[in-house]
């Protein structure tokens, strides 16, 4: 049988899995949180405690301001230390909130976490709930998209007025190379896994779901079928070919159901609702365990980590501690990203916390961590075969650099999903995102000033 | 012969029908405008540089000749006397401004900040400073790589190689502002130039908690507010943890100047007072 | 851990390609044609490609280093492949001033005067070579039969290419062996001979994905069909002269072609009819060289107006 994948450009990189089989080791709860009140799209959240307060492992300790905002809750119990700016791991500066706990609440903390977790709702009780009663729960929880971009669940769940989706794609692709947090985590609890994605059926009112997984995975989507068959029909898993960037929201639908999304359109323009599979299950973990969104799994890897692997992890923890627990930091490293190669951000500092987004903890060694040497562009055209979106990144790579906005804009600089496919692909080895993601900030302020006048 | 003739006759009337077309079309198509706008025009400096809020110098010369009053319209680029002139072309006073300069509120020379991390990627400031913090622990300071530079139209901007910062020249600098506009971490002031170019500014925007700010850099305002309790003439704020000199109040009797403990404060053009102070004006003079 | 930490904006990987590795591939593809070329046209045909290469080598030497002050670009194979490629287009038996004279107008003028590698808008290797043919028309045009001269250089016996017999009505295109097409028994410019040679080129460019198909294939096709629709024979019109080597080789010279495939295969269509055009009504028996460099002139219009498909177009409903 032919796989299906999207039909515009796409690149291959190579996959480093080298995590694939790992399983899920629970980590360490640290002794101090540093929790930033801004960890998705949107507003950040409003901070509810002062220093002195004491809370228990999740807690809220900050909760949602405005429509597109989340919920922030305490990963440990302790007590306020500080409300103060951090620092991200870029080395800029944000507030945060910071825990401490004491040594019997970290013991308390350590062994609940060791223990299998008391159901809160039992499987008929989750029939019962309502899908406004789904999107409460999936809201106090402050669920994200986990996937990396961090977008609120909850306004993913209700789609503007006068649109309505017929399937639910759950993105299990995990195109980025070394990343296998998502795998794991489909090996570990695909049962769950499959609850929640019936709960976020019914949320977002819809009869058919997808499980979209690349073909590089034949152990989840055996298990994932296997265990969707015995529990809900309507719920397909489908095996996709192999290529980059799968994980796109667009390239994932039109891979799936063969419809595009129409240029500055929402997905839900195509009928369709996308959800990363780690988001399901926290969905899950939030309706049956009453579990707010306080640790996530991450991939920490890397060419000469000594022990890569998949953990679960309490959000706030230091990434430092993450490393530690992979064996420590390699002496050869040159750079450390948090998410995949492709898509991730390096960073510098690695006392920073970790964050809702942050789905991997990739440690490169200083071969890797340069750029080849930026040559002159050849105008072989790979950029343009590359990009998924059927743009020319020379072009508006080109325009940007030389300050020509408007030029960009009309060529559709705005449809970049700044997947990197064009930078992979360049045998000159140019920066061609970096100048396109410039022209993509500055027409983007433009288009909102002309939003706001109408008359100009 | 008859060839020969031929042709001459054959590109000689296209010719003249082309230029027939031409001139019909040009008399058809022509546009009036007022003389006045080429004359007001000649006298910027054409370099559409936007420091006028028009969007270029033929703009500008429209706006000129169709005012009433030449308040709010001043080319910083032409200077005063050519503003004067303006004004008796378009028959209208022109409004006398206050000469302004752009400075550079960081001083984070290479010898004040240590280098904390590389970076490695498409060399312009913007980039930069939208991939992370830069290369020194500090997130507010000079990135160093020249927005300012290739942004400006009047040469007046240069990266000065030893303390990577860049640094403006006061004789070319018309106060455009485009390098203000260019700098996305907005170090760039228009500020007073000041009689004789006296002027006093505080040379960092870093507005982390003093222990951190300096650690991050030697230079930087640490926000103890010494400066504010210095100032008679209360021109110093001190807000999240940055002093702020307004050039209004400023009467730039220099005692910041001195007061400051990590000489975060900057002056220009001011006479050298004892010979022990030279090292300090020569990094004022590279900070200006 | 003592260094610093590198940062960069994602994407963090890279591709294993390289500029110098595609030209490096393009030169690995040129071998068996050029095989080809000095088991028929012998020794000529080493002096003439070896001559082309140094020409074209340390003229761009000389200009980067000393007209541009730059760092030296050799390295990247790019002036090697121009030189082979100029070697290609002509005749075993010119002479060697004339071979650098067409290297220097090559890189000099073709490609370094509009500011060096990615920067000219036509082939470098074809200006030199149309410089040649139109300042030198006698000696570019007198072809040393194959297999015959293989040890003589100066004054190899010459004859006219199937083309030029064509045109002139000397002989008949009954009279033409394709098996003789195929395996290089046909007078013509070095990399013209041996069109299997050529096609085996062709395959390894595929195959290590140096070049995609759409422009050799959309010239070929297209002079395939319109020669047929005139009543030419399509198979002797494909493998004569120098279709198949410009087709492979010198049209898709990344600089100089259209980045999108729509744009690759209008450019390579209207190669296509450009070449049966001049050869059928023109002046010269060949017309490739200038079909070429004519959509060379075109390309940038070509990018301006043809776009590759959106993300998007495609309607919604399904």
């Amino acid at each position: 049988m032919k796989l299906r994948t999207f039909t515009i450009g796409g690149i291959h990189p190579a996959e480093n899995k080298l995590t694939a089989s790992s399983p899920i080791i629970g980590m360490e709860l640290p002794r101090e949180a540093v929790i930033p009140f801004a960890q998705h799209i949107g507003a950040p959240a409003a901070c509810l405690l002062k220093k002195g307060d004491t809370v228990r492992r999740g807690d809220l300790i900050a909760s949602a301001s405005g429509f597109v905002s989340a919920n922030v809750h305490s990963p440990i119990s302790g007590t306020v230390a500080k409300i103060d700016k951090g620092t991200t791991a870029a080395g800029y500066r944000t507030d945060t909130i910071t825990i401490v706990a004491s040594d019997a609440d970290h013991e308390a903390d350590s062994a609940s976490v060791s223990i299998p977790a008391q159901i809160l709702r039992n499987e008929a009780q989750l029939e019962a709930l309502t899908p406004e009663e789904i999107v409460a729960i999936v809201h106090e929880a402050g669920i994200v998209g986990l996937g990396g971009a961090t977008f609120p669940t909850k306004v993913k769940l209700s789609p503007p007025p006068g649109m309505t989706a017929d399937i639910l794609i759950i993105n299990a692709v995990e195109c980025e190379p070394f990343l296998t947090n998502d795998h794991a985590l489909m090996l570990e609890a695909p049962t769950e896994i499959i609850s929640g994605v019936r709960m976020l059926m019914k949320a977002a009112k819809v009869d058919k779901a997808v499980i979209a997984i690349e073909a590089n995975k034949p152990d989840a989507i055996a298990l994932l079928t296997d265990v969707a068959a015995k529990i809900d029909g309507r719920i397909e898993v489908m095996p996709l070919k192999v290529k980059y960037p799968q994980g796109g929201e667009k390239q994932l639908i039109e891979a799936v159901t063969g419809r595009e999304v129409p240029s500055g359109a929402l997905p839900i323009a195509a009928g369709a609702i996308v959800q990363n599979v780690a988001t399901a299950y926290a969905v899950w973990r939030a309706a049956a365990l009453g579990e707010p969104l306080i640790d996530r799994v991450i991939t920490v890897t890397g060419p000469e980590l000594r022990k890569p692997g998949n953990y679960r992890v309490a959000l706030g923890t230091p990434l430092r501690m993450l490393i530690e627990m992979a064996g420590g930091i390699p002496e050869n490293t040159g750079k450390v990203i948090l998410g995949g190669p492709m898509m991730g951000k390096a960073i510098v500092k690695l006392d920073a916390p970790t964050m809702k987004g942050v789905s991997g903890l990739l440690i490169l060694p200083m071969e890797q961590a340069r750029r080849p040497k930026t040559e002159p562009c050849i105008r072989c055209g790979e950029c343009v075969t590359a990009c998924p979106m059927g743009l020319e990144p020379y072009l508006i790579a080109t325009l940007s650099r030389f300050s020509r906005w408007e030029d960009a804009e009309a060529e559709k600089i705005m449809n970049c999903i700044e997947c990197g496919s064009c930078s992979f692909a360049c045998p000159s080895s140019r920066p061609i995102l970096d100048f396109i993601r410039l022209g993509k900030s500055t027409v983007g302020a433009a288009i909102r000033a002309r939003a706001q006048q109408p008359n100009k | 012969m008859n060839s020969i003739l031929i042709s001459i006759i054959v590109l000689g009337g296209t010719g003249i029908l082309c230029a027939a077309i031409l001139y019909f079309v040009a008399r058809r198509f022509y546009v009036e405008e007022d003389p006045r706008i080429a004359l007001v025009e000649e006298l910027l400096p054409g370099a559409n540089c936007g420091g006028c809020g028009c969007s270029g110098c033929h703009d500008f010369a429209c706006a000129c000749v169709s005012a009433t009053t030449l308040d709010g319209l001043n080319c910083p680029g032409a200077g005063e006397e050519a503003m004067r002139k303006i004004g008796e072309i378009v028959g209208l006073a022109s409004v006398a401004s206050k000469p302004m300069v752009a400075v550079l509120r960081c001083n984070g020379s290479c010898e004040n900040r240590p280098v904390t991390s590389v970076y490695d990627g498409a060399g312009t400031c913007a980039i930069m400073n939208s991939v992370y913090a830069g290369t020194t622990d500090c997130s507010y300071g000079c990135i160093a790589f020249g927005d300012c530079v290739s942004a400006c139209r009047f040469g007046a901007l240069q990266i000065d190689p030893e303390t990577k910062l860049p640094v403006i020249d006061e004789d070319k600098c018309t106060a455009c502002g485009i390098c203000v506009k260019a700098c996305p971490r907005h170090l760039i002031e228009l500020r007073a130039k000041g009689p004789r170019g006296l002027r006093v500014w505080v040379a960092c925007a870093n507005r982390d908690r003093g222990a951190m700010a300096m650690k991050e850099c030697k230079a930087a305002c640490i926000g103890c507010g010494k400066c504010k309790k210095e100032c008679q003439f209360e021109a110093i704020t001190v807000e999240d943890n940055l002093a702020y000199i307004d050039y209004n109040k400023c009467r730039l009797c220099k005692k910041c100047v001195d007061t400051c403990p990590t000489k975060a404060i900057h002056s220009a053009n001011f006479p050298v007072k004892r010979p022990a102070k030279t090292v300090e004006e020569n990094k004022e003079s590279t900070g200006a | 851990m003592n260094q610093l930490l590198v940062v960069s904006a994602s994407p963090h990987i890279h591709t294993s390609r390289t500029t110098s590795k595609c030209m490096w591939n393009v030169v690995i593809a040129l071998i068996p044609a050029l095989l080809c070329a000095f088991y028929y046209f012998g020794i000529g045909a080493v002096i003439v490609t070896a001559a082309s290469v140094t020409g074209c080598v340390v003229t761009e030497f000389l200009i980067t280093r000393y007209m541009l002050g730059r760092e030296s670009s050799i390295a990247n194979g790019s002036a090697i492949l121009t030189g082979l490629l100029l070697a290609c287009n002509l005749p075993s038996n010119l002479p060697v001033w004339i071979v650098l004279i067409g290297a220097v107008v090559a890189i000099g003028i073709g490609k370094m005067s509009f500011g060096g590698l990615g920067c000219n808008i036509f082939n470098p290797a074809l200006v030199g070579r149309v410089f040649l043919l139109i300042s030198f028309p006698a000696q570019m045009t007198t072809w040393p039969l194959p297999s015959v001269n293989t040890w003589n250089y100066a004054d190899a016996t010459t004859g006219a290419t199937i083309l030029g017999s064509l045109k002139l009505g000397e002989i008949n295109v009954s009279d033409i062996d394709i098996l003789d097409k195929l395996t290089g028994m046909a007078g013509g410019s070095l990399g013209e001979v041996g069109s299997i040679a050529l096609i085996i080129g062709f395959v390894y460019l595929l195959v290590t994905k140096v070049i995609s198909w759409h422009i050799p294939v959309s010239i070929i096709a297209t002079v395939g069909l319109f020669s047929w629709s005139i009543g030419a024979s399509p198979v002797i019109e494909i493998l004569s002269g120098g279709l198949l080597l410009g087709a492979i080789f010198m049209a898709t010279d990344y600089v100089t072609s259209p980045m999108c495939h729509r744009g690759m295969i209008l450019y390579g269509v209207m190669i296509g009819i450009i070449t049966v055009v001049i050869r059928q009504w023109g002046a010269y028996p060949e017309g490739m060289s200038f079909a070429i460099l004519i959509m060379n002139g075109f390309t940038p219009l070509i990018n301006k107006y043809i776009k590759p498909r959106r993300f998007g177009e495609r309607s919604v409903a399904k």
